[in-house]
């Protein structure tokens, strides 16, 4: 049994059931539910849903497409991808996964459908990314809203 | 005397059991080491069974480099990262590359054409299991085969000559997260190959297959019981002492060590008079250290092993219970010199985590372990009678503990120095080290293991040290003393094997591009030329109807080409200096191609 999992699941869960209660209202909540900005930032310092985003990012995308998401030698930079794709057009090629493996590319893009990791923080991954792309987020690990200095 | 005697004594032994493998044994062996010596050949990865990738050859000199000039190329078709480099045997030359892992033939009595080619069909899915790019450090010789380690831990026998398929077998399962980069080595009777895969939780391995059908001699694990890592309690030393019984087990949490990591990425050597091969194990699996107490044995580690029956006759593991993802994989190189003053079988491996180790490469005795990067800080120093390196709390990232961002840790997780091949002068006596100068932030958090899904549970960010801005350094290292002599900075990491000459001239390539030739003596530059991609492979040399060649692929990509392709951060030190957004995708672009230089 892993605890960790289990909270993050409740927590995820009760995410979702507050945001549809809360639908309509004009809360930080509500402003985070926006698919045009959604992610909450307040002087530089991000929600936890970003930050959760940003490390689900590092375990899980980072080695092909870079620190930063700023891409690879190999992957495609998706501060620059994320200008053009739909939030539905990320979440269906993080799910199923992309090949382009022919006599000139070697490219595959792994389907994470089955990873719990990445299936269940979906909205996150795509916030972090999305706010990497707005540049609304600069680069390396950021600060969460009432985290100390140091 | 003893060791000659002990080989004597197995050879009866093993005629005595299987005659007629017994007589190919000895063939083998003696075949491929004479061939060996020939600086005309290079007949294995690193030119030679002791690593040193130092060419024998005179023709090209401190004076006359400067007149070095590309004579051919030859480019692979492959995009992705190009490690490792060709061999040469006889009048051929064998090129290899990352997936899909082609080799081609290359007839160098008729400008290099191409005699044959081989592709083996894999399974795509093989490509995301790959850490860092689908790299593939070379293929070897020997029996008059090519063996050649896929993407997909298949190890295949090509007839040299024609490219025939002899034998296949598979090493491991890449559903699980295990692949194949790393280049084999044939010793006497045998070829052995080890596994990729730290970061999905395999059992590391290194095996060994009978050249002459592919059957498995031997498997060794990095870590389990006993009699999986092939260990005698009372035989097997380590700093002086036995092992004992279940030293592996003792030093995990449960069952752990079955997806414990360690895996065997990195070069092999051997010394034929000791009859041991040498080669290390890398991080324990996950990278998030809370998650599995204990030092994690025996991943980070050197092993010695006896290649006829895998039975290890010394361990030292270096970086007990990792926390930083420094892998002990990095070649180990055989030198007789003097440490100290004094004439040793020395054992020298520059280690990801920053330290030179030199041991007694017959008795695994540590002699010495001093940074070979003034930035590294994560360790004071490596206490000599205990092995155990001296860990600052201030960069314990188990200390620090899971969802804590511990900072400004060096060297970052690519290690001072990742698996590109340090060069060895036996006349100089000096080592010249690829480098990388590269600091971190890691936060470690809890990570769950399923089979084939990446388990890493740590992110980080990659900088340079406080006050730098160059991420490399080229270095020449001298042992005896446990010193820097000189060291050239370079932009980016050095992410390419080095090579030496009799005549004092030291080559290695940039990950921007060059190909260059140093004095090494001082360090001077002497020579460089812009490849058409960034430098991730080694630098051979080679004789041909009485020329020295020089050749060395490049191809960007690997580690180096995830973490520097759009440039690094942290955001700790106020980094705003363009320095460090240098991307090398403003240097450099990928795609394989193999360069041969001269100086006529
Ligand atoms: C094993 C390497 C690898 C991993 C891991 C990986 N990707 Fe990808 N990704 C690729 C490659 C390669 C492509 C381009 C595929 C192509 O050329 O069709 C790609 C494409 C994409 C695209 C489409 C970009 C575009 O411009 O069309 C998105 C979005 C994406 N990845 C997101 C992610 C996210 C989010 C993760 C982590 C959950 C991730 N990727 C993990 C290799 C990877």
């Amino acid at each position: 049994m892993n605890f960790d999992r289990v909270s993050r699941f409740a927590f995820a869960a009760a995410l979702s059931l507050g945001f549809v209660s809360l639908a309509g209202l004009t809360s930080n909540r509500a402003a985070r539910a926006d698919d045009t900005k959604p992610y909450v930032i307040e002087n530089g310092r991000v929600d936890k849903h970003v930050f959760n985003g940003y490390r689900r990012y590092g375990d899980n995308c980072l080695r092909c497409h870079g620190p930063n998401a700023t891409g690879s030698s190999y992957a495609p930079d998706l501060t620059d991808s994320l200008k053009h794709m739909t939030k539905e057009q990320v979440e269906e090629t993080i799910i199923n996964g992309r090949m382009d493996v022919n006599t000139a590319n070697q490219n595959v893009m792994p389907a994470f459908g089955t990873n719990p990791d990445v299936v269940e923080n979906l909205d996150d991954i795509y916030a972090y990314l999305k706010a990497r792309s707005d540049g609304a987020l600069g680069r390396g690990r950021p600060k969460q809203i009432g985290e100390d200095d140091d | 005397m003893k060791p000659s005697k002990r080989l004597f004594a197995w050879a009866v032994l093993l005629t005595g059991t299987a005659g007629v493998l017994g007589a190919g044994a000895a063939y083998a062996n003696d075949e491929l080491e004479k061939m060996s010596q020939d600086p005309k050949q290079w007949v294995m990865p690193a030119g030679d069974y002791a690593n040193q990738r130092h060419t024998k050859l005179t023709q090209i000199t401190t004076e006359n480099v400067h007149k070095l000039h590309p004579v051919w190329t030859f480019s692979t078709g492959v995009l992705r990262g190009h490690e490792g480099g060709p061999l040469v045997v006889g009048d051929m030359m064998y090129v290899h590359t990352p997936f899909p892992n082609k080799v081609f033939a290359l007839d160098l009595n008729n400008e290099g054409r191409i005699v044959w080619a081989y592709e083996p069909k894999q399974d795509p899915n093989v490509i995301p299991v790959m850490c860092c790019d689908t790299v593939n450090r070379g293929v070897a010789y020997g029996e008059g085969m090519i063996f050649l380690h896929q993407a997909d831990t298949t190890l295949v026998a090509l007839d040299a000559k024609t490219g025939k398929v002899a034998w296949s077998v598979k090493d491991d399962d890449p559903a699980k997260g295990a692949t194949g980069t790393s280049a084999p080595l044939v010793v006497k009777d045998k070829v052995l190959v080890g596994v990729s895969g730290g970061e999905f939780g395999v059992q590391g391995h290194m095996t060994a297959y009978n050249i002459k059908d592919g059957s498995v001699a031997w498997r060794a694990y990095s870590e389990g019981p006993d009699d999986q890592i092939l260990f005698d309690p009372d035989k097997t030393m380590a700093m002086g002492k036995p092992v004992g019984k279940d030293s592996s087990l003792k030093t995990w949490e449960g069952d752990q060590w079955k997806i414990g990591g360690g895996a065997t990425w990195g070069w092999i050597s051997y010394d034929p008079k000791l009859n041991l091969v040498y080669y290390g194990s890398g991080n324990p699996s996950t990278w998030n250290p809370s998650q599995r107490p204990g030092d994690n044995k025996w991943s980070m580690t050197v092993f010695a092993r006896d290649p006829d029956t895998g039975m290890a006759k010394w361990v030292y593991q270096m970086t007990p219970h990792d926390e930083w993802d420094y892998d002990g994989i990095n070649e180990m190189i055989l030198a007789d010199t003097k440490v100290h003053g004094k004439e040793t079988k020395a054992l020298v491996h520059f280690d990801r985590n920053g330290f030179a180790y030199v041991l007694d490469r017959e008795t695994g005795a540590l002699l010495e372990a001093n940074k070979y990067d003034p930035a590294v800080n994560w360790a004071t120093k490596v206490d000599l009678t205990t092995g155990r390196p001296e860990v600052v709390a201030q960069y314990s990232t188990d200390h620090n503990g899971p969802d804590h961002n511990t900072k400004g840790v060096c060297p970052a997780a690519l290690g001072s120095k990742d698996e590109q091949p340090a060069s060895y002068d036996p006349q100089t006596h000096m080592f010249y080290v690829p480098t990388n100068h590269v600091c971190m932030d890691y936060e470690p958090y809890k990570v769950t293991y399923t089979a084939g899904q990446p388990y890493v549970g740590a992110t980080l960010s990659m900088f340079p040290p406080k006050g730098d801005n160059h991420l490399g350094n080229f270095i020449a290292y001298d042992v005896n003393e446990g010193k820097i002599v000189w060291s050239d900075h370079e932009t980016f990491s050095v992410w390419s094997g080095a090579l030496t000459t009799p005549t004092g001239v030291a080559f290695y390539g940039t990950l921007d591009g060059d190909l260059k030739a140093v004095d090494a003596k001082t360090g001077k530059l002497l020579y460089k030329f812009k490849t058409p991609s960034g430098i991730i492979g080694n630098v051979n040399a080679f004789e041909h109807n009485g020329k020295e060649y020089i050749a060395v692929l490049s191809g960007v990509g690997g580690w180096a080409g995830i973490g520097m392709a759009a440039g690094l951060t942290g955001d700790t030190d106020g980094l705003g200096a363009v320095g460090a957004y240098k991307s090398l995708s403003n240097y450099t672009q990928l795609g394989g191609v193999l360069t041969v230089f001269s100086v006529e």
